[in-house]
């Protein structure tokens, strides 16, 4: 077997990232590729009167608008746009999020009691209200203002773990060693650390972009983004304000709803991938194993077989695991004297 | 010092924090608010413009050290101005109408996703690979469901659809009115049905799969293994040594993700014209009442920073380890 492939197999561990990862590879595709294919202008409004709010059909696969435009083509733009924000959102507040806290564990001392306190304080303030009274006062509200205001808040939780991982390998020896040997500063960050981090910054990568999309959304549908520009949250602003909903048409509102659900799952599916990856114990077991014909889970004591003879089914056994009997079973001897 | 007086000092530069942002941020932007309003709304009194003026920045108003110190002793007493929208109807008594019903639908339902969730959690870590654990790539797609998208579905589907429940207003208008009388409470319980239930099905997720994360490192722990080799019955070594230990990550993150709730629950209000602050914050951005934004985020950030601080109550009632630490000190 070919080397990529052997670590395709093993790496992800689990299906779930395995899932994860080909699901938001499928919207990615769709964001690189999508204007491309996309069968008509998003913004075009079809003055034929038929094409009103029509029903999925060939010609308009996801059917069309109130105003007669076509709704896959501005899924298609509409997740481009979304993506694009997400993953620079990801990039800017994942690379704040690492150098505040890897020069928070690394300074020690006030600057580190100061960036934390920083952090801490930006978690426990409600970020969306924050947005909102940020993006409201802004005259131009574009893609850019957005990118910016997310990242400038998106940075804390992912600053608040690196640096507990920092102070753990910090203390660690072979840091000793690099700073005995001369090593400088900076490099001892960049070569010794936070190479030993990469699949926690990946993670909170995941997470960070998981929270853009989700805010950027959230945002648009409350009507502080561009509305001209198409992106999975104006779609539906436009579908919410022109009465879809009261209308029954859901082709209208459903696909991008479900679109943002989907990206939002294929993410968290990817980062339990990462977090099983790096923690073999949470990694889904095989559950419960069947000997001598009763049900016996990872987190039971090791059976008696003489015990074992009263077989119960599933439910059963369940049930009876919580009961006052279950305890006779496992504490008498196999005499039952003490009954 | 002892745990809670820590945790007030924090809560207390957070809000000190949230309420001098409050304050520069108006300044700080592009463009002059107050014009805009003005241009607006041009019924404005000349003394509300001034007063506007002492809250957002700009006119002449004297230096900026001595305009925060009079927007502060207006937050303390609660003193938002007047609204610009509704003029002159003061900002507070627009809050007041609308924070109790934003309070108790997402204050009760978060409180019931939380045991729900923390509840399936655990039996999720005990019985790990069994079923429950199984279905939990399912509920994290309910989980990553946008609130108010979830809230679209459920009032074209059980509101319009089927006329099973009401949507949209907190409570029936034209048969009821508000105060302690039983129709009204039984009308605005029917009406939070449907948003309660989409505050729960979509944050249900992440506490089960956190518990159970948790779960499963604790019963791997030494003192879990001698509860059962003691031969204790499941369910004590289940509730009272496992789960009551994996427990205090669980409320720590609880803590944390109070404003993520609110703030989903907000967006959410507005999709059933529930009749809560996330409507009143929506209104207010699109017709650029910034008085009301600002007064809206400040209530919202104490009630958050004030749920954290009951939070942080729960867990030295649970954790004998913070209480033990106080008297050691």
């Amino acid at each position: 077997m070919s080397a990529p492939g052997r670590v395709w197999r093993n790496l992800p561990a689990k299906a779930k990232a395995k899932v994860g990862a080909v699901l938001f590879g499928l919207f990615l595709l769709a964001a690189v590729i999508g204007p491309q294919v996309m069968p008509y202008d998003p913004s075009y409004a079809n003055p034929d009167p038929s094409l009103l709010m029509a029903r999925p059909s060939a010609q308009h696969l996801l059917g069309t608008t109130q105003t007669g435009q076509d709704v896959l083509s501005q899924l298609l733009v509409g997740i481009r746009l979304t993506i694009e924000l997400a993953l620079l959102v990801g990039v800017i507040a994942t690379a704040a999020a690492v150098l505040v806290g890897v020069t928070s564990a690394f300074l020690g001392g006030f600057w580190d009691e100061f960036l934390s306190l920083v952090s801490n304080v930006f978690l426990v303030i409600p970020a969306l209200p924050l947005l909102i009274l940020l993006l409201g006062y802004l005259p131009q509200r574009g893609q850019l203002p957005t990118i910016i205001v997310l990242s400038v808040l998106g940075w804390p939780w992912g600053a608040r773990v690196v640096r507990a991982q920092t102070l753990m390998i910090r203390n660690r020896d072979f840091i000793a060693a690099a700073r005995e040997s001369g090593e400088r500063g900076w490099r001892i960050i960049a070569f010794d650390i936070i190479p030993n981090e990469v699949s926690l910054i990946a993670a909170s990568f995941v997470n960070t972009v998981l929270y853009a999309i989700g805010a950027s959304v959230a945002l648009a549908f409350v009507g502080l983004t561009d509305l001209n520009s198409w992106s999975l949250g104006t779609i539906l602003y436009w579908a919410q304000g022109q009465q879809a909903l009261q209308l029954g048409a859901w082709w209208w509102f459903v696909p991008p709803g479900v679109a943002v659900a989907l990206i939002g799952t294929s993410l968290v599916l990817l980062n339990t991938g990462i977090d099983e990856l790096g923690s073999p114990r949470l990694r889904a077991t095989r559950g419960a194993a069947r000997i001598a014909g009763r049900r016996v889970w990872p987190t039971d004591p090791t059976p008696v077989l003489a015990q074992l003879t009263a077989s119960r089914g599933r439910l059963g056994g369940f049930l009876h695991s919580f009961s006052r009997g279950s305890l006779l079973d496992e504490t008498t001897p196999a005499g039952g004297e003490l009954r | 010092m002892p745990f809670i007086l820590r945790r007030l000092a924090f809560y207390a530069v957070a809000a000190w924090v949230a309420i001098t942002a409050n304050f520069f941020i108006p300044r700080a932007m592009p463009g002059n608010p107050v014009q805009s309003i003005v241009a607006k709304y041009p019924t404005l009194t000349p003394d509300a413009i001034k007063a506007l003026e002492l809250m957002l920045g700009g006119g002449q108003q004297g230096s900026l050290w001595s305009q925060y110190v009079t927007y502060l002793g207006h937050v303390f007493t609660f003193n938002f101005g007047t609204d610009v929208a509704q003029f002159p109807t003061p900002v507070s008594s627009l809050l007041g109408q609308t924070i109790p019903w934003t309070l108790v639908l997402v204050g009760v339902s978060t409180v019931i996703a939380f045991l729900l969730g923390t509840g399936l959690g655990i039996l999720a870590g005990w019985r790990h690979g069994g079923w429950l654990d199984r279905s939990l790539p399912g509920l994290m797609f309910l989980q990553a469901v946008p609130y108010f998208f979830l809230a679209l579905v459920l009032v074209d589907v059980v509101g319009i659809e089927l006329h099973w429940l009401p949507t949209g207003t907190g409570y029936d208008g034209r048969t009821t009115t508000p105060g302690w009388n039983l129709p009204f409470i039984g009308s605005a319980l029917q009406h939070a049905v449907l948003p309660a239930f989409t505050i729960v099905i979509t944050s249900i997720a992440g506490w089960m799969l956190q518990m159970r994360n948790v779960m499963i490192t604790t019963i791997g722990e030494d003192y879990v293994v001698a509860a059962q080799a003691k031969g204790l019955p499941a369910r004590r070594v289940i509730y009272t040594y496992a789960a009551r230990n994996a427990l205090l990550p669980q409320l720590q993150g609880f803590g944390l993700a109070i404003g993520f709730v609110v703030s989903g629950a907000l967006v959410m209000e507005i999709v059933f014209a529930y009749p809560g602050i996330g409507l009143l914050l929506l209104n207010a951005v699109s017709s650029d009442d910034f008085p009301l934004m600002q007064a809206i985020f400040l209530v919202i950030t104490f009630t958050v920073l004030l749920a954290n601080l009951i939070v942080d109550m729960v867990i030295v009632f649970f954790d004998p380890r913070v209480r033990a630490r106080e008297v050691h000190r």
